[in-house]
């Protein structure tokens, strides 16, 4: 008994994170059906846009623009190392158009975005306000979750484009104030370096990521548990969940665009 | 007419309902009374379809709810919720006009406010409050708003759940005088769940009570004083002695 109990609790652990995973996929298969059939909710929907894009914005472009500034100044002091601090500019822009941008984008918006959605749309199911909206012939899955997964879909890449300008702004303001390096030449050298590529496959991944990070906030607030601690365990669930999606399918996408 | 034949529902071990027959008949007001816990919501989330029973039988006019066009199905149905259940993030009137808003019974913006704000009238209160929201009323508005977006379209059936739970003894009496007035005036099926036997009385035609998943006693509120059913004596004399159980 005592040696099968350990094994017992791994196999309870695995089948319940299994049927998560299932649960979870149904509902993104069910929200992907439901954007394509009427009704359309656009007033739901460009308050999502308003709520996870232009209200992001100083968050996204903050960190983009510390992270560009101090990415500039681990790339002057590595390089010079090997006498390559001419570097920096190219490095910038492809680190932060590449990774920095999308990833520190999306975990931003994770935070900001998952969190709020989930702690939204849990409080209106503890307060029945769900049930209130299937009684009055609302779908619940068209009228909360496709207008904010969609929202998320198209403004994270938009907030990545934004924030990968303010990073290599960052970059370039560190690098002609402190580490010395010629304006025109800074710039001449990111532009000359970065490829469209390096901004698109970011973009995609910011798409990605929009579409995990309001999905994961739509899924557990849709099954929050009860009262004021089933509310915050689905928040908490909702950015632990998009985090650790955007970091694996940030490794999956980066296998898929640039592995040799 | 609404009825429910041998209606099961368990959540995990718990068996809520073990077998419930009941009949509504159209144009009556139907009470659900029973302590808590003993499935009262759950029967009331059975009928519009929030909840899926595993065995049973449930029909709104001979038609079995589970074949129904849904929207059409649920386009009959006006509900106020316990909490009243207002969307936060939409003002007074909205919430009112809601069905009329959006989906088969949308009318243009105008009308429907119009409607929303004669609505309010009809539960008491001022045109002002249209464009307040929610959290700006308080416990006894918000449960008239309720009211209020309960029959903004003109429902055949409404349902209300715990409607003066939380509100003040005078609030409580001009809630439950409301909701009779507007069950006679509209001619509405009603069904309504509580534990206020105030409520009862000035509310329902027909009484059932719910006990151990079955319905215990049914029959008209007249006839509920001079019941001999123990459970029903007990429950409606707020007595703690008796044959149902009560942790102390």
């Amino acid at each position: 008994m005592i040696l099968t109990r350990p094994l017992s609790i791994t196999g309870r652990l695995t089948l319940g994170f299994l049927a998560g995973i299932g649960r979870a996929t149904l509902f993104a298969a069910s929200t992907v059906a439901n954007l394509v059939r009427p009704p359309f909710y656009w007033r739901e929907f460009l308050t999502a846009l308003m709520q996870v894009g232009y209200f992001s914005l100083p968050v996204v472009g903050m960190t983009a623009f510390f992270t560009g500034g101090a990415l500039a100044l681990q790339i002057y002091s590595g390089g010079a190392r090997f006498n390559a601090e001419s570097v920096v500019p190219s490095i910038v822009a492809i680190g932060m158009a590449r990774e920095l941008g999308p990833v520190l984008g999306g975990l931003m918006v994770a935070a900001r975005v998952a969190s709020s959605i989930a702690a939204e749309i849990g409080t209106m199911k503890v307060t029945e306000q769900i049930d209130a909206l299937v009684t009055l012939s609302t779908n619940p899955m068209k009228y909360l979750t496709v207008p904010r997964v969609l929202a998320g879909t198209i403004a994270v890449p938009i907030l990545v484009a934004v924030g990968d300008a303010i990073g290599i702004f960052g970059g370039y303001v560190v690098g002609v104030n402190r580490l010395g390096f010629n304006s025109s030449a800074y710039l001449k050298n990111t532009i000359d370096y970065l490829q469209t590529w390096d901004v698109t496959s970011g973009l995609i991944k910011g798409a990605v990521f929009g579409f995990l990070v309001t999905l994961m906030g739509c899924y557990y607030g849709m099954n929050s548990g009860r009262g004021a601690q089933g509310v915050g365990t689905a928040t908490k669930a909702a950015v632990v969940a998009a985090s650790i999606l955007i970091l694996a399918s940030n490794y999956l996408l980066t296998t898929l665009f640039f592995a040799q | 007419m609404i009825t429910l034949s041998d209606v099961h529902k368990s959540f995990g071990a718990n068996k809520v309902l073990q077998g419930v027959n009941l009949t509504i008949p159209t144009g009556e007001s139907m009470v659900i009374i029973g302590g808590s816990g003993t499935g009262k919501s759950v029967l009331l989330k059975c009928i519009l379809g929030l909840v899926t029973p595993e065995r049973g039988r449930i029909e709104i006019d001979g038609e079995d709810v589970t074949r129904a066009d849904r929207d059409a199905f649920l386009a009959r149905f006006g509900m106020l919720f316990q909490g009243a259940a207002l969307f936060d993030s939409l003002t007074v009137w909205q919430n009112v006009a809601f069905r009329l808003l959006r989906g088969a019974q949308k009318r243009p913006k105008a009308e429907a406010r119009e409607v929303a704000i004669e609505k309010l009238r009809r539960v008491g209160l001022k045109p002002e409050v249209a464009d307040l929201f929610p959290a700006e009323l308080s416990g006894g508005m918000q449960k008239r708003v309720g009211l209020a977006r309960a029959i903004a379209a003109e429902p055949e059936i409404i349902f209300f759940d715990e409607p003066t739970t939380g509100l003040d003894p005078i609030m409580a009496g001009v809630i439950n005088a409301l909701i009779r007035e507007i069950v006679v005036e509209m001619g509405v099926t009603a069904m309504t769940i509580t534990h206020d036997m105030t409520s009862v009385r000035a509310i329902a035609d027909r009484v059932a009570m719910l006990h151990g998943g079955l319905v215990r006693w049914t029959g008209p509120v007249g006839e509920m004083d001079a019941s001999s059913d123990p459970y029903l004596d007990q429950f409606i004399h707020g007595r703690a002695e008796g044959p149902i159980e009560s942790v102390r």
